[in-house]
């Protein structure tokens, strides 16, 4: 390609020639740069994007840190953070239940506090640190909850488990476990279609009754 | 999902300079917008992440209580500036949605979430709202959960939110950036009715950016209440819910707010039966007169006629609970 960036001679006739090499290499290397960039890329230059822009089919870099171990990923913007955990780090612990925000299976816990994880996008956990049901427990010690759903049948199917246990431990952490009613309230976002919902209540008053640490 | 192209400015000149593209929009909590792109309801080219700036403080100013357009649903719902000042807007937030859902949900959010028409979301059906022309699926099709005040020939999707009828009965004001500088709206004019153009939810410029909102100091902390009728104890959306807020004294209604959800395109405010009850006793009597005086317009258009019932039974019972009569 012709560069179409008019060389004009300078007036000064002592420095024609270090002025043009040095226009030279300047306007070179520009369009070296935008013939190696995405055109989206300049586009968001130019627009004054600060900080992460990513053109449309591109992966765009992610780090984040899932159960306590830093993750460096590359994920296209639409992936959702469920969809990431499962496929591309294999923790399919976290269930895809409606994938619509409605059932709660996709429940994790972002710095600590639990959000639907189909509902989110992956890009948007840039240095967050994501705990699902598989960073729960100590090695081969269960946590409390997980224990307690077991001793209480909190469960038939066990699709919805996962979901309901981190969400089970942030409704104590939150401080929304202080009687069966509001532990029903403020569970509402799990839904089970089994119908366990008896034994997850006791299952939480258990845990909550018994002082342990969540 | 269709591909987009994510930007997340560091700045809000950053943000206001880019949201004016077509094809573009803005995420927040992205738990409306997510969901409508799954399901190819809307298809933005570019999504402009809006998670930097600084907008999520609840802080007290002179006259008012300001909430800042990135405070979530949660935090707004359990502060305690909130719960002492406006207890409406925290009862009408934990009200709404679920826990993992009010973690992710902001206050601006919220105000923008669209309506949950089946017919809105179903991209094989028509949807005025949706796709401008295509007709109304909910007019003579299932329109349970439908609007009884201020429809249109072209839609009757009602507005979803909870927070918007509390924040609509308390007169808040919605802050608002756009290239030309800020500008302040009362609540109750930012969202509109349907009319002739029912794709658009609210009077929000495609250049403009929601900051915060602000809600003037009152008396009415002592006598407020929400009530939201719905399908299931809890995590639906309203078939009819109300918000109260009164003022009273010695017995006597010395000023009295009340806004519906769930039976308009707007949260809806009940400025008559206000007006009815300034000035009298808080008396089951005459809040059953002031309910009355609610309905005056209402329609029902076949599946959701039972609201007409629903609605001036939940304005008598909400005020009864607001005045401590229940």
């Amino acid at each position: 390609m012709e560069s179409k960036i008019p060389c004009t001679a300078p007036d000064d006739g002592q420095d024609v020639k270090d002025s043009s090499r040095r226009n030279f290499l300047k306007q070179s290397t520009l369009l070296t740069a935008i013939a190696l960039t995405p055109g989206t890329a300049i586009k968001a230059a130019a627009d004054h994007v600060d900080e992460q822009f990513a053109a449309v089919f591109e992966k765009m870099p992610l780090k984040m840190e899932v159960n306590g171990k830093l993750q460096s990923l590359s994920v296209e913007p639409r992936s959702t953070l469920l969809d990431i955990l499962r496929e591309q780090l294999d923790l399919t612990g976290t269930k895809k239940g409606c994938d619509h925000g409605q059932c709660g299976a996709c429940t994790v816990h972002v710095d600590g506090h639990r959000v639907n994880s189909c509902l989110t996008l992956g890009i948007m956990m840039s240095g967050k640190k994501i705990t699902t049901i598989e960073g729960l427990a100590k090695g081969d010690q269960l946590h409390p909850m997980q224990e307690a759903f077991i001793k209480h049948d909190g469960f038939q199917c066990g699709y919805c488990t996962p979901g309901q246990i981190m969400s089970a431990v942030a409704c104590i952490r939150e401080g929304h476990a202080n009687s069966e009613h509001e532990i029903r309230e403020y569970m509402s976002g799990n839904i089970c279609r089994c119908g366990a919902y008896p034994n997850i209540v006791n299952a939480i008053q258990e845990v909550k009754d018994g002082g342990m640490k969540v | 999902m269709k591909q987009f192209q994510y930007v997340r400015p560091a700045t809000q000149q950053g943000v206001l300079d880019v949201i004016n593209k077509p094809g573009t929009k803005i995420i927040a909590g992205g738990t409306n917008l997510v969901d409508l792109m799954k399901r190819g309801v809307t298809a933005p080219d570019k999504l402009v992440d809006i998670n930097q700036l600084p907008l999520k403080a609840i802080a007290v100013t002179k006259t008012a209580l300001h909430i800042g357009a990135l405070a979530l649903n949660s935090v707004v719902s359990e502060s305690g500036l909130v719960a002492e000042k406006h207890p409406l807007l925290a009862m009408a937030l934990k009200a709404g949605a679920s826990p993992q859902l009010r973690n992710m949900a902001t206050v601006g959010g919220n105000m923008m979430q669209r309506t949950r028409c089946g017919y809105f979301y179903d991209v094989t059906m028509p949807c005025n709202k949706r796709t401008p022309g295509t007709g109304c699926g909910a007019m003579e099709g299932i329109n349970r959960m439908h609007a009884i005040f201020g429809a249109s020939q072209q839609c009757i999707a009602v507005h979803p939110s909870d927070m918007c009828v509390a924040l609509a009965a308390l007169n808040a004001t919605v802050i608002i950036a756009g290239k030309k500088g800020e500008r302040r709206l009362p609540f109750t004019e930012f969202h509109r009715l349907p009319g002739d153009h029912p794709e658009l939810d609210n009077h929000l410029g495609k250049d403009e950016l929601i900051t915060g909102i602000e809600i003037p100091d009152n008396k009415f902390a002592k006598n407020s209440y929400y009530l939201k009728i719905r399908d299931r104890q809890s995590y639906a959306f309203a078939l009819v819910s109300v918000a109260v807020a009164l003022d009273i004294e010695n017995g006597i209604i010395k000023d009295a707010r009340l806004a519906m959800g769930g039976v308009a395109h707007k949260p809806w405010r009940l400025f008559d039966a206000e007006k009815s009850l300034t000035g009298k006793k808080a008396t089951e009597e005459n809040f059953e007169q002031a309910a009355q005086l609610a309905m005056q317009g209402a329609k029902g258009y076949g599946n959701n006629s039972f609201k007409l019932k629903l609605a001036p039974a939940t304005i008598t019972e909400a005020l009864k609970h607001a005045a401590g009569l229940v």
